[in-house]
C-alpha cells in the first residue's frame, strides 16, 4: 500500500500541490484525473522522486520511504513515461536488463531469463533483439511496462498511457493494466480520460477544476462509465 | 621518377612525426574534451566560468601563437617543454577546446527523459553516462568530430614554428634545394592520402553507430 500525506509543491510563488494525500491499496489501481495544468504530473513526480516535495510523507506498506533515496527500501516506485523514454541505444532486451544487473546485481543470464518472462508475458517474445526504433508506439510502452516492472517494484506508476495511442490501442493498454492487476501489481495511472480511468481503476482522485483541491473517490462505480 | 625516391625517405620521416602528433594529439584530446565538456555543463558555476575562459582562450587565438607561446613564452615563467612535448601540449589543449564545445552540443542534445528514465531505474551518474548518454552523444557529433579530425592532419604542419620537422617542412626544404615543385605535389599526394583513410575510418564509425536512431 503507499500512502502519501500532505503533500505540498509550488514552483516559485506558484502553489500546485497545496496539501494533496492519497492512498493506493495493495493490488488496486489508483486513477488521477483532472484537467490539463491540474499538477497531475508534478503529483507524480514527486512520489516518483523526479521532483522534490516542499513538504509531505510518503510510506509504502506503513513504512515511509525517500521517493529520490537509493537504498533498497526506497526503491519501490517503477515509472512508465508518458513518451516512454526507453533508451534508442540499447536493444528492447538490454533495456530492460540495464538497471537490474547493474543496480540490483543480478547476473546477465538470470536478468535476461527475467527479462525474457516479463517480454512473453506482454506479448513481446519475438521483439527482444530489435531496438526502440523498430518498434510500434504500442510495442515501446509495453518495452517500458517490462523495464519498470524488471525492478520489482512495489508499485507502477503511468503518466498519461493512453495520450499517444489510437482507440485500438488503447484497449489494449487497458488489458495489460488489468492483466498486471491480476497479477497483484498495485498501480497508480494519471490520465485525463475520465472514461478510461472509470474502466480500470479501483478508486479515483479527482482534481476540481475550481480550486484545483485532490479528492480521493474511493470504489468508483463502474457502471458510470 | 629517381628523383621521387631520393626524397621519399625524409619526407615518410616528416610524415611520421605529423601522425605522431596527430595520433597522440587525438587520443588525448578527445577524453579530455569530453571531461571538458562535462564540466561546461555541470551546474558548479566556478568551473563552468574556468573551462568558459580556457576554450575562449583557445578558440579565440590562432593555433600558432599557442605553439609558440608554449615553447617560447612558459619556459620565462619556468616551464620547459622540448619541441616535440610543446607541440602535444598545444595541440591537445587546443584541440580539447573544440572537442569541449562539440561533445557539449552533444551531451545538451540528449532528451531530459533520458536521464530522468535512468535516475527513475537508479543508475548512478557514470552508469548513466557511460552506457546511455555517452554513446548516443557520440552517434551525433561524429560528423562534427570528422571535421577536426581532418583538419588535425593540416594543422599538424604548423608546428614548423618551433622548428619540428614534420611532411610539409621536409616538402619545403626539399623544394627549396632543389628547386623544383615535385617535393610539395608528393606532400600533397601523401596529406590527400592520409586525409582519405581518416575519411575511411570515420564513415566506418559512423556506420558502426547507425543500429540505432
Ligand atoms: N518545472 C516546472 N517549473 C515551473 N512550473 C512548472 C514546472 N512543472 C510544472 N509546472 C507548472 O505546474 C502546473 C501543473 O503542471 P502539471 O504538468 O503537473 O499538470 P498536469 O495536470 O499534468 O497537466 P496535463 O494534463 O496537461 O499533463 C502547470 O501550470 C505547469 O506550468
Ligand atoms: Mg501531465
Amino acid at each position: 500500500m503507499l500512502e502519501v500525506k500532505n503533500l505540498y509543491k509550488s514552483f516559485g510563488d506558484r502553489v500546485i500541490l497545496d496539501n494533496v494525500s492519497l492512498t493506493v491499496k495493495d493490488g488496486e489501481i489508483l486513477s488521477i484525473v483532472g484537467p490539463s495544468g491540474a499538477g497531475k504530473t508534478t503529483l507524480l513526480r514527486c512520489i516518483t522522486g523526479l521532483e522534490t516535495a516542499d513538504k509531505g510523507e510518503f510510506l509504502i506498506d506503513g513504512q515511509p520511504f525517500d521517493p529520490q533515496g537509493t537504498a533498497e527500501s526506497d526503491r519501490v516506485i517503477g515509472v512508465v513515461f508518458q513518451d516512454y523514454n526507453l533508451f534508442p541505444n540499447l536493444s528492447v532486451m538490454e533495456n530492460i536488463t540495464l538497471a537490474p544487473i547493474l543496480v540490483l546485481k543480478k547476473s546477465k543470464e538470470e536478468a535476461e531469463a527475467d527479462a525474457r518472462g516479463l517480454l512473453e508475458e506482454l506479448g513481446l517474445n519475438t521483439k527482444g533483439d530489435l531496438y526502440p526504433w523498430q518498434l510500434s508506439g504500442g510495442q515501446k510502452q509495453r518495452v517500458a511496462i517490462a523495464r519498470a516492472l524488471a525492478m520489482s517494484p512495489k508499485i507502477l506508476c503511468y503518466d498519461e498511457p493512453t495520450s499517444a495511442l489510437d482507440p485500438e490501442m488503447r484497449k489494449e493498454v487497458a488489458k495489460i493494466i488489468m492483466g498486471l492487476k491480476k497479477d497483484g501489481m498495485t498501480q497508480l495511472v494519471v490520465t485525463h480520460d475520465f472514461d478510461f480511468a472509470n474502466e480500470i481503476a479501483d478508486d479515483i482522485l479527482k482534481v476540481k477544476a475550481l480550486d484545483k483541491s485532490f479528492d480521493q473517490i474511493q470504489d468508483v462505480d463502474k457502471k458510470q462509465a | 621518377m629517381q628523383y621521387v625516391t631520393e626524397i621519399l625517405p625524409s619526407l615518410l620521416q616528416g610524415a611520421g612525426l605529423t601522425l605522431q602528433i596527430f595520433f597522440w594529439t587525438l587520443v588525448c584530446s578527445l577524453p579530455l574534451g569530453i571531461l571538458v565538456s562535462l564540466g561546461l555543463i555541470s551546474k558548479i558555476r566556478p568551473l563552468q566560468w574556468i573551462l568558459e575562459i580556457y576554450v575562449w582562450l583557445m578558440r579565440g587565438t590562432p593555433l600558432l601563437l599557442q605553439l609558440i607561446f608554449v615553447f617560447y613564452g612558459l619556459p620565462i615563467i619556468g616551464i620547459v617543454f622540448q619541441r616535440y612535448d610543446a607541440a602535444l601540449v598545444a595541440f591537445i589543449l587546443n584541440y580539447a577546446a573544440y572537442f569541449a564545445e562539440i561533445f557539449r552540443g552533444g551531451f545538451q542534445a540528449i532528451d531530459e527523459g533520458q536521464f530522468e528514465a535512468a535516475r527513475v531505474l537508479r543508475l548512478s551518474y557514470w552508469q548513466t553516462l557511460r552506457k546511455i548518454v555517452i554513446p548516443q552523444v557520440v552517434k551525433i557529433v561524429i560528423p562534427s568530430i570528422g571535421n577536426e579530425v581532418i583538419n588535425l592532419v593540416k594543422d599538424s604542419s604548423l608546428v614548423y614554428v618551433i622548428g619540428l620537422g614534420d611532411l610539409l617542412r621536409a616538402g619545403n626544404v626539399a623544394t627549396a634545394r632543389d628547386v623544383t615543385l615535385v617535393p610539395l605535389l608528393l606532400v600533397a599526394v601523401i596529406y590527400l592520402i592520409l586525409v582519405g583513410i581518416c575519411t575511411l575510418v570515420l564513415r566506418k564509425v559512423e556506420q558502426r553507430y547507425s543500429y540505432f536512431k
